[in-house]
């Protein structure tokens, strides 16, 4: 007698991939209208259609557990898994990114106008924390330099100043005993880093929407950067004369700079940044592989900072 | 009869069953146990190898603690856990082995060069290695033996290191991480708290004799 066994051939292997992209598109349609109807319990992930770059590394991509799972975002607690566990409380929509300062047409954005009217784009970028671990992320986003264009930044603008959202009901972390940082948390960059093609305003990550630990609805990834710099949930972008404030530089300048830039060879007062431990890679026996001079972006950015001392410039 | 009783009854201490001592030591290990067995099936986490070392790290801050409260216990409470002391302060001592070995061989994988810079260079390090080296001659003379060889008054001299190798840990552990979390610091608050007690008991202990009218 025969004993048939049922094939090894997942369903999503069978629908043709137009079709199986169309009913998630469908779907997030769906949520989308649900949302506007005001139904609650319908805020998860929606798909987000993205073009492939030519900037995405071919590296294996750290898991989406691992990514959403391991996360600093201390407005919602300093330990690892914190964001992942109370980051819901914040409610990302509607959510409006304001834009002012030297600029000819600042300006309210809402997110999901932003998400319409640009071309969004995959960016498989590497991701390296200044506490010497690594991961590969498949963000989903536009080039800053769009909005920057956009918005027609005034002769005197030099840099760009960021604002995450400062929600003390929805944040657990920003009002406990022991401030971590001042809030709300602030990042900046030169105005020539923020029109760089590789910095990024990310608004999703795997082809869906941002997670609330990964800095929902809007956040920034500037990849040659140590990641404290990717200031997520972001309320306000102003273009200003004089560099900006960052939060990190404030908490202790001797140990985060303004610049933040990945470089092996200049370490962290208290550690070394020779080499990193990339997230998933060997489990308990990870091993540790050299980090990369702007963590491997250096043929693209390194002009931004010739004749600069990088060891002076941390 | 009562009141006569009550005297040698509070000299022996607030009366607590006796659990043999071998079961200190079982239940000391059970964490060490289960962060390997969860290390080793995957159940850690996105970063096991980090869980692990800090992990162990700081059960050996917790079991150094745990030695350090047995003579307050004893003095303000009349709880008396003496007989339990020497398998705490060993079972701090061998989780600072774990934890040491873990920083070695998963951390670092045993590059004696990067080994080398961190000891000579990081604070932290420095520290945490001060404070493993200050911890070995006081596990080596944890027995009976040693007490009867050194003689009481000179181990409990050296045995006195402990209250450094404490302050050490709880520092080594606010170095390491970023900014001013709030464990390093109720860590170190509970460290301050109880080497705090006994320069104040000693203090006090040495002025009331003087303090007595002649």
């Amino acid at each position: 007698m025969l004993i048939r066994r049922p094939a090894d051939i997942l369903p999503s292997e069978i629908t043709p991939r137009e079709i199986y992209l169309n009913r998630r598109q469908w779907m997030a349609g769906a949520a989308g209208l649900a949302l506007a109807a005001g139904l609650p319990g319908v805020l998860s992930a929606a798909t987000l259609n993205a073009a492939k770059s030519p900037f995405s590394t071919d590296e294996k991509k750290t898991s989406l557990e691992d990514v959403t799972s391991y996360n600093n975002y201390y407005e919602f607690g300093t330990a690892k898994e914190d964001p992942a566990a109370k980051a819901k409380s914040l409610k990302t929509s509607p959510w409006t990114v304001k834009v002012d300062g030297m600029v000819g047409k600042p300006g309210e954005f809402a997110v999901e106008d932003l998400i319409k009217s640009s071309a969004l784009e995959e960016r498989i970028y590497r991701m390296r924390c200044v506490e010497g671990w690594s991961m590969v992320i498949p963000w989903v986003g536009f080039p800053l330099a769009d909005l920057v264009k956009r918005v027609e930044p005034l002769g005197s603008a030099k840099y760009v100043a960021f604002e995450t959202a400062y929600r003390p009901d929805e944040m657990p972390g920003v009002d406990s005993f022991f401030p971590v940082l001042e809030w709300p948390y602030v990042e900046g960059l030169r105005l020539d880093e923020a029109m760089n093609p590789l910095t990024i305003l990310a608004v999703g990550l795997y082809g869906e929407t941002l997670p609330n630990q990964n800095g929902a609805p809007i956040r920034l990834v500037v990849p040659w950067k140590y990641g404290f710099k990717g200031i997520k949930s972001i309320t306000r972008i102003s273009f200003v004369d004089k560099q900006p404030e960052t939060s990190w530089n404030k908490q202790a300048a001797n140990e985060y700079g303004f610049y933040a830039n990945v470089n092996p060879s200049v370490d962290h007062p208290r550690w070394s940044q020779a080499t990193e431990r990339r997230i998933g890679e060997g489990g308990l026996f990870v091993k540790r592989r050299p980090t990369l001079m702007f963590n491997g972006y250096a043929e693209q950015v390194a002009s931004l900072y010739t004749g600069m001392d990088l060891k002076k410039f941390y | 009869m009562a009141g006569q009783a009550s005297v040698p009854a509070a000299k022996k201490g607030f009366a607590l069953p006796q659990v043999p001592k071998i079961l200190v030591y079982t239940v000391g290990f059970i964490p060490a146990v289960w962060l390997f067995y969860a290390g080793i099936t995957d159940q850690l986490g996105a970063d096991p190898m980090r869980y692990l070392e800090q992990a162990l790290g700081l059960w050996a801050l917790r079991f150094l603690i745990a030695t350090l409260t047995v003579t307050p216990l004893r003095q303000l409470f009349n709880i008396n856990l003496l007989r339990y002391r020497r398998a705490l302060g060993l079972l701090a001592f061998y989780y600072a082995i774990l934890h040491l070995t873990t920083y070695l061989v998963l951390d670092q994988g045993l590059d004696v060069a990067a080994i080398v810079a961190d000891i000579v260079k990081r604070p932290y390090i420095t520290i945490g290695m001060a404070t493993f080296v200050i911890l070995v001659p006081l596990a080596v003379t944890s027995n009976n033996a040693a007490i009867r060889r050194m003689g009481g008054q000179a181990w409990a001299k050296l045995h006195r290191l402990v209250y450094v190798a404490a302050i050490g840990a709880a520092l080594h552990f606010i170095l390491v991480v970023k900014s001013w979390p709030p464990e390093p610091l109720v860590y170190a608050a509970i460290v301050a708290v109880l080497l705090g007690y006994r320069l104040v008991r000693r203090t006090t202990k040495r002025a009331s004799p003087r303090q007595r009218p002649a």
